[in-house]
Order: structure tokens, then sequence, then C-alpha cells
């Protein structure tokens, strides 16, 4: 039974979520103003920014010294194909652990878990080493397999809390109707965990984007994501902001709508399960 | 029987001149993002023009990201650069462990004599030329004139630190939010600690002395730590322990300073009326010293270096000879005017008429040619460098006694604690190092 709400609490929490939200929301709006500003517009105070001559010089600049085009397809290519290469590996592997659990399942669970413990520059090197020695330095393929196996725990991890929120009597009445393991996970439970296998694909999606680490030390140029794109604006010695937030504002602008787009999805998928 | 014939001679022909394109040689510069760079990279035609079968592919990034990026490159032979831009402070460390290749045979048009002394002597180990200066900076006073007319005093050329202390005293307002001086407190090796060491050194300090004892606890830094903390306490702006070069740039140019003791490659930005407020109201004077023969300044020379891995070190070299070269200035020169030429590296360009009229010229070199790096300090020391100590251990040790200045500026611990605490972190590292038996 629904509990009564006065519309004084209701607006209070209205006003408090949208403040909340602004809060959140502000540091990339800023972004988003200052770069529309120009260099020495962008250093003023927040009012003098406000009120000062808006101008598209900073996007102009960017255009022309930036290959934009290649470094966005580069993060489309390691983000979308790690995250689904990490989704063909871990569909399975979620649903052994999820449906035929074995004594050590738990354990394996948390050791997955503890790989993203550790600090990525501990390995710096010797990753470095073997994408030298097998000739993957600044390559795609070397990239889409480091973010598919740093980020597979929190895929398998997803999945699997999404799975074990599945009746495993469908499965079982699946294969009593003569559905082969392949089809049971193919054609029942994947339709079954949409919305959770959805939040995991998106939520990987925007890791592996903004993943600022690998995608730096491993990257030259030919493979060089927009993470690189935007380490390439920020100055040592010199006014940099206004072409900085304009460089940043064109690297979030894809993930960020398609982060609005799929909001929906989004949450039902993050919240599944939650209320029964 | 014809037809198959051409067919075959044309697919010959072409995988001919398709070789023939292959054999362009791409080589990858990596560097950071500042103007003298960016230009650079407009103005290729003119090296494409001269070296048609070279082709340069470019990789910006920010100064940390690059350092820390180029040296796992470096160190574990990776081969992803042929050319890197780095500071004064890499090269003597990378010369030494032959990570880098020798210059010393470049062709007599380059003219490596040219090349001023100063700025020459940090980059060479050894009689081994190991990168190429693109372009040197020393650090300067940048005055507001008016103020100082204002206030009824003079900037001499070459002031002490007294005159500073007066000057400030003098300009700062704080209710109309002018303030006396402006200094780097950003905790960082290259930031406040730039500032800093450059700073103890015409004040006779010395980080180390010949058996690498560390030399906080003497008088020489307590005194330059005491002046620098009741200046900005007494004369410089809010928070200032967050300030670095950009955040001080940006002060100055809205007219916030009255003071600023900094780069010298800022004085194209504080005099440039399109981002400056103060543009036409700046003046130059040497950075400050106490009478014992050191002035407060630093060298640095963003450089071009070759990786000693890299399977196109002609290729690299040609670009760096060009990069560097008189004839690379003149191309700037040409396009974008003499102000925007890359300063600080050749002896040639301050003597050219056209250059000496750009009104921070030369105080630019008097500044560059004031510091030593090979004798940086009063009392002698065994290490090279003016506002660093070129050792690999002092990324980490400047950036440790950084946070410890940066603290006693933010008020967080007294300036005995800070020199203490500097010592301590030091001794134990340099000891943990071997330096130190």
């Amino acid at each position: 039974m629904a509990r009564k709400v006065s519309n004084t609490r209701k607006a209070v929490v209205t006003a408090a979520a949208w403040t909340m939200g602004f809060l959140i929301f502000f540091p990339i709006l800023w972004i988003i103003i200052l770069g529309f500003k120009s260099e020495g517009d962008a250093i003023k105070t927040p009012l003098q920014v406000l009120f000062s001559d808006w101008t598209l010089q900073s996007y102009h600049d960017v255009q022309e010294r930036s290959n934009y085009g290649r470094h966005f397809w580069n993060s489309v290519i390691l983000s979308v194909g790690s995250t689904l290469i990490a989704l063909a590996i871990a569909i399975p592997a979620a649903w052994s652990m999820a449906f035929v659990p074995g004594r050590r399942t738990k354990d394996l669970l948390m050791w997955m878990l503890s790989t993203k413990m550790m600090p990525a520059v501990g390995v710096l090197v010797p990753m470095y080493l073997l994408f030298r020695d097998f000739g993957l330095l600044d390559s795609r393929i070397g990239l889409v397999a480091v973010l598919t196996l740093i980020n597979l725990p929190i895929v398998v991890w997803m999945l699997y809390t999404y799975f074990k929120e599945i009746p495993g009597e469908i499965l079982e009445a699946a294969r009593m109707d003569g559905a082969s393991l392949r089809s049971e996970i193919l054609y029942v439970l994947t339709p079954m965990a949409v919305p959770g296998i959805a939040s995991t694909l998106l939520l990987n999606i925007i890791l592996a984007w903004n993943e600022a680490f690998w995608t730096l030390q491993l990257t030259t140029s030919q493979a060089a994501p927009l993470t690189q794109f935007i380490a390439s604006y920020s100055s040592p010695e010199g006014l940099f902001y206004a072409k900085l937030s304009a460089a940043s504002t064109m690297a979030i602008a894809p993930i960020l709508i398609l982060g609005w787009f799929s909001q929906k999805q989004l949450v039902r998928g993050l919240t599944f399960g939650a209320v029964k | 029987m014809t037809l198959t014939l051409r067919a075959l001679l044309g697919a010959t022909v072409s995988l001919t001149l398709a070789g023939a394109a292959m054999a362009e040689t791409t080589i990858t510069v990596a560097t950071v993002n500042n103007g003298d760079m960016i230009r650079m990279q407009g103005l290729m035609d003119d090296f494409y023009a001269k070296h048609p079968d070279i082709k340069v592919e470019w990789v910006t990034l920010e100064e940390n990201v690059l350092r820390q990026r180029v040296t796992t490159d470096i160190a574990t032979k990776g081969g992803q650069f042929d050319v890197l831009t780095i500071g004064t402070y890499e090269v003597p460390i990378w010369g030494k462990q032959g990570w880098l290749v020798s210059l010393n045979d470049l062709p007599a048009e380059y003219d490596v004599d040219d090349l001023l002394p100063a700025i020459r002597g940090g980059l060479t180990v050894d009689g081994e030329l190991y990168a190429a200066p693109f372009y040197g900076e020393s650090s300067m006073v940048m005055y507001r004139k008016d103020l100082m007319e204002a206030a009824g005093l003079t900037m001499p050329d070459a002031p002490t630190w007294d005159d500073i202390k007066a000057a400030a005293a003098a300009m700062t307002d704080k209710s109309k939010e002018q303030y006396g001086i402006c200094l780097r407190g950003k905790a960082g090796w290259g930031e406040n600690m730039a500032f800093l060491t450059a700073m103890s050194n015409s004040y006779g300090a010395r980080w180390f002395d010949e058996n690498w004892k560390p030399q906080f606890d003497g008088e020489a830094w307590k005194a330059t730590l005491t002046d620098y903390l009741a200046m900005m306490n007494e004369y410089g702006p809010p928070g200032a322990a967050n300030n670095g070069f950009n955040e001080n740039l940006s002060l100055f140019q809205q007219g916030k300073c009255g003071m600023w003791i900094d780069a010298t490659v800022a004085a194209s930005f504080v005099t440039n009326p399109a981002d400056s407020t103060v543009a036409d109201k700046v003046g130059f004077a040497l950075a400050p010293d106490t009478g014992k023969g050191k002035r407060g300044n630093w060298l640095w020379a963003w450089s071009l270096g070759i990786p000693a891995g890299t399977q196109k070190a002609d290729a690299a070299k040609a670009f760096v000879a060009w990069a560097t070269s008189k004839e690379y200035l003149e191309v700037v020169a040409a396009k974008e005017g003499w102000a925007n030429v890359p300063p600080g590296t050749r002896a040639s360009l301050y003597a050219n008429p056209e250059y000496q009229k750009v009104p921070f010229a030369q105080m630019t070199l008097d500044s560059i040619n004031s510091a030593d790096p090979n004798n940086p300090t009063v009392d002698p020391v065994p290490y090279l460098g003016v506002q660093f100590v070129a050792i690999p251990e002092f990324q980490g040790l400047g950036t440790a006694v950084g946070q410890q200045f940066s603290a006693a500026l933010a008020g967080t611990m007294s300036a005995e604690d800070a020199l203490a605490a500097a010592q301590t972190l030091v001794t134990t590292e340099m000891t943990r190092s071997g330096y130190i038996k």
C-alpha cells in the first residue's frame, strides 16, 4: 500500500533531488560553457565568464589541430569491441556460477574481483614488455584485449547478480523440453536477462570509453582514443582552459548522449531484482 | 595475350610506385602542449619541402603523462617514439644511461657553436650533446610599471630581494584585490620547488653538500623559506599554496599581481593584448639576489632528443636539426612575427636587430646567461642543475619536499617544522639510495 506523501514533502524532496542533480552535473556544465569562451575570458571570475562573448574559436582550433575522427573511432572500437568480447566470455561464465555453482564459486568470484584491487601502474612494465614483444604497442587489438580483461570481473559479477534473480526452474523446464545448453543460454536465459545484460553492456562501454591509464600508456598515434585527445590539450605553460574544455566536451558528448538515451534501460538494469 | 601482358605490366608499375611510396619514413615525435610546439606543427610544410621522404606523426601529451610514457618506453626499449621532447632535467640522466643518441655529428651548417653556452652546457654530458634545444627559458621579475610609478618606486634592472620586498609592500592593496607579489605555491618538483630551489641558490643555500648530505637544517634554507613565507603571507594572493604557473599567469593578466617572478616564456603571454589586461604596463628585471653572487633564476630548455632504440635515427636527426635550426627561426618569424620565435637557444637570434626590438628579448637573454647549471650554487655541490638536482631520485624528493613547503604556506605547519621534515625525508631517501654511506 502506498504511503501518503504531503505536497510540501514532495516539493522539498523534488527540490533537493534537482539541487543534487545540478551540483553533480555542474562541473560538466561549466566545461561546456568554457568551451565556448575565448582563452582570455575563460580564466576570469565565474560571473565575468558567463557574461563574456560566446565564440566557437576553441572548437575551430581543436578541429584544426587534432584528428578527432580517428580518436573517436578508436574509442568506439575499443569500448564496444572490448565490451562485446567480455560479454561473450562472461555470459556462459556467469551462467555456470549462478545455476551450477561449485564448492569454490564464491572464492572464484572474490578472486576475480581482487584483481581489480591492484593499482594498474604496478603491472605497467611487465605489460609494456609483453606488448612490445608481441608487437601490440599502439594496436587496437592489444588494447581491446586489455580492456576486455580489466572489465571482465565487473561484467561477470554484474551478470552473476542478475542471473541469480532468475528462477532456475525456468531453465530446468527448458531442459526438460529438450533445449540444448546453447539454446538454453541463448533463447531462454538471455531474453529474460536483457535489462541486466543491457545495463552491463552500457556501463562497460562507459568504463572502457573513460579508461585513461592503459589507453594512454600503450598507444601513440594509430590506436590512440579520445583520452589521449583530451590529454594533448593540457599545457604546462600557457592558457589552455577553453581549448581543453572544448576538447573535453567533444570527447564526452558521444557517451553523454548514449547515456541520456539509455538512462531508462540503465536504471532498470541497475535496480533489477531490487523490488519483487 | 597482349591484354594480359599489358595488365601484368600495369600491375608491376603500380606495385613499384606503391613500393616507392612505402619507402617514405614515418617518425613519431612525442611532445608537450605549449605554444611553440603547437606552432611548429603548423609550419611543417617547410620541413616536408626539404625532406619529402620523411613524414612526421605527432603525439602531444600533458607534461607529466608524457614524462611517464616516454620513460616507460625508453627504459623498456619499446621503440614507440623516434624523437622525444625532454627537459634539461632528463637529458643528463638519460644521456649517462646511454638512452639517447649523441648529436655531436650534426652537420656543420647546423652551427652548434651558435647555441647559447648555458643551454648547451645543460644538455651535454661528458662532451656529448644529447639533445638539441627547441626553446630555452630562465626566470625573471615581471612587474607592473604603473603600480611602481604610483608607489614612487623604480625597479632596478638587477634587484635584490630587499628591493622586491619593498616593492611588494608598496604595491599591495588587498581591499582592491591587488597583491604585491605572486609566486608559485603548488607542491611539485617542477612547481614550487623550481622557484624555491632557484631562490635558495641566491640565499647561498644548496640541496646537498659535496658528500650528498642534505642541507635543509642550515641557516641559508631557513632564511629562504622564512622570507618566502613572509612575502607571500603579507603581500601574496589568498590560496597561494594552490598556485602554479598557470594560476599566477591568470592572476597577473587580470591585473591582480604587482610582481610575478616566473618563467621568461610568460613575458610573451602577459604582453599579449588579446589575453592580458595589463599588456602595455609590464616591465622586466633580472631575478633578485642577496649579493652572494648567484641570482634566484632557473634554467630550462625543452629539447629534442632521439632515443637510442630507434630504427630511424637518420630521419629523426634530420627533423631535430631542422626544428632547432636558425632557418626554422626565420620560418616562424616570416609567418608569425619575431615575437613568436622560440626564444633562448641561439646567440644569433639575439644579435638580430629585428629580434632586439621585442621588449623582453634582452632581459630573457641576460637571465639565461646569468644561470649556470654546472655551478648553480654559492658553495660547491656534487650535482648538475639550477632549480633541480639531476639525479633520478629528485622527482620524488622534490615533490615530497615541495609538499612540506606548500603546507607551510597554507599555514598547516611552521617553517621550522617543514625544514625539519624535509631534512629527515631527504636524508632517509638518500641513505636508502646509497648516496650517503
